[in-house]
Formats: C-alpha cells, sequence, structure tokens
C-alpha cells in the first residue's frame, strides 16, 4: 500500500485490534460489528425518527424526554455510546448544533458528520453570527423566531427535530422522511416541502 | 454544588492552559461569561482527568443558556447559546 493510502487510524487500529483481543476488551467479531454499525447510520436513519416525530405525539414525546432510550426501541444500538439529546424547533426557537471544540456529532443516528461541520469556520461563526451562517444555505428564519447555538462540548451528542412542513398533513412517513435531509437536522437548513405549491409559500 | 434550573451561574473566569497541558472542555469564549442553567444533563467522568488516563470522578453536568450579547459586541438581541458545562466550571453569579 503507497504511504498516500496508509492514514494514521488505520495504522492505530492495527496496532490495537491484537491488544484488545488478547486483553479481552474486544474480539475482532465485535470490532466488525461495530463498524459495520457504524457504516449502516446515515441521515436517512435520522430522517425516519423525525417522520415519525411529526406522525405519532406519543413517540415525539418520548424522544424528546429520552433520546436514548427512545432510538434504542427503534432497534439502533446505542450501548457505549453518548446519550441522544433531541432539540424541538418550534416557530418561535430554532435551534443549530455546532461543536466548536472538535466534532462532537450524533453518529449513531445521523452517521458521519460532513466535512464542513468539522471546519474551523463553520465553528467559529456558528456560535457569534448564527444568522449570517445559515444563510449561505439560503436559510433565512422570521424576525421572530429566536436562534439557540447548541455548543456540544461535553458528553451529550444533540439531534435538532425539525418544524414539520406546512400543507403536509396526511402524508405519509414515508412521503414526510423524504423531505427531511441532513442539515435539517443540524440546524443550518430547514425541511422545504416540493413542488409547484412552494413558488406561491 | 448543585445549580437549579434558573439558577444565574458564571463560568470561572479561569485558565489552566497557561499552568500547563490540559485538557478542558468548556470554550474560552464563555469564561468569566454569566448565563442560566437550563437543566441537568446528569453526571460524567471528568474529561479532564480521562483525558490524561488519571481517576476520573463523576461531575454533574449542565446545559447553561447565554444571550448573544452578552458573548459578542455583535450579538443580536434574542438569540442564544447553551453550552454544557462541569460543575467545577461554575460558580454562583455575583
Amino acid at each position: 500500500m503507497s504511504d498516500l493510502l496508509r492514514t494514521d487510524g488505520a495504522v492505530l487500529l492495527a496496532a490495537l485490534r491484537p491488544i484488545l483481543a488478547a486483553k479481552g476488551l474486544a474480539s475482532a467479531a465485535e470490532i466488525e460489528a461495530r463498524l459495520l454499525e457504524t457504516e449502516r447510520a446515515s441521515p436517512a436513519r435520522g430522517a425516519a425518527i423525525v417522520a415519525r416525530a411529526w406522525t405519532d405525539p406519543a413517540f415525539r414525546a418520548r424522544l424528546l424526554a429520552d433520546g436514548t432510550a427512545t432510538v434504542e426501541s427503534l432497534g439502533i444500538p446505542m450501548r457505549g455510546l453518548p446519550p441522544l439529546g433531541v432539540l424541538e424547533n418550534t416557530p418561535e426557537l430554532h435551534h443549530l448544533v455546532v461543536c466548536t471544540l472538535c466534532s462532537c456529532y450524533p453518529r449513531a443516528v445521523l452517521g458521519y458528520p460532513p466535512l464542513w461541520y468539522k471546519s474551523a469556520g463553520y465553528r467559529a461563526r456558528a456560535v457569534r453570527d448564527p444568522r449570517g451562517l445559515i444563510a449561505e444555505w439560503g436559510t433565512v428564519l422570521p424576525e421572530t423566531t429566536r436562534i439557540r447555538v447548541v455548543d456540544s462540548t461535553a458528553d451529550y451528542r444533540w439531534m435538532v427535530l425539525p418544524l414539520r412542513p406546512q400543507g403536509t398533513e396526511g402524508w405519509s412517513e414515508a412521503e414526510l422522511a423524504a423531505l427531511v435531509h441532513e442539515g435539517d437536522m443540524i440546524g443550518v437548513t430547514v425541511p422545504r416541502r416540493k413542488g409547484p405549491a412552494d413558488a406561491h409559500a | 454544588m448543585i445549580h437549579a434550573p434558573g439558577a444565574m451561574v458564571r463560568v470561572k473566569d479561569d485558565w489552566p492552559e497557561t499552568r500547563g497541558p490540559c485538557h478542558i472542555r468548556t470554550p474560552h469564549y464563555l469564561r468569566g461569561r454569566t448565563g442560566r442553567v437550563v437543566r441537568a444533563l446528569g453526571a460524567f467522568p471528568n474529561p479532564e482527568d480521562l483525558a490524561f488516563a488519571r481517576p476520573a470522578p463523576r461531575r454533574a453536568l449542565y446545559h447553561v443558556l447565554f444571550p448573544q450579547p452578552a458573548l459578542w459586541p455583535d450579538g443580536r438581541p434574542g438569540d442564544e447559546v447553551m453550552v454544557e458545562i462541569f460543575e467545577h466550571w461554575l460558580e454562583p453569579a455575583p
């Protein structure tokens, strides 16, 4: 393998695997299972959770009260992972998640963070100029909506439950989930209903 | 010390990074700033010890809310920053 392809992380993992196995801390099979699970997580998983919360008030209440246990009840393994907190957007309050110290991200429900999420520019601007920052995604909030920037500095991981777009009454969970994208659950964008009606919105 | 939701707290104006190697989860921009406790988030092993493989006693973690204008000269009134801060970084607001 060329040096270009030998990442520090891969070298470290190769060195750690036999040590973890020898100490009985994690078997090769357990490491493979966790790798697979990490790869399986993606924004589609978060979108399905959001759609369920939009259509099932009891689920929504449980999700906001205890994100970890509630997503675990959907079959998402959370053991050994940081607890998950879910922040509900309302017409009055919009959440924007950042980790100014590093790149803390709710990987169990959203997968790997987008590259910009780890950039110094995003991290510095999110806490200081959140409106100017999300405007670069085309997101302009009403004057009456407060922004609450959530700096993820410690042991929780935070996911945003965005507002359900108007005009989606009666939609199925699958149709609703298709409206929800990665940025909506970070707070840089908001879900929008697609279609000609948008022109009149 | 236990901080109830709604209590006004001040983040210590302390700079351990000037005294030697350390690992801190309290962002620079909050040191010495005053905010309001939103909720207690539970107790977690202190990352400042974990980072150096020292015994890490569990510390209470709080969600603390700061008004943007109290942090930045160009902060917009009404906008806020909410941050997880460990108990040993918080003191009652004067």
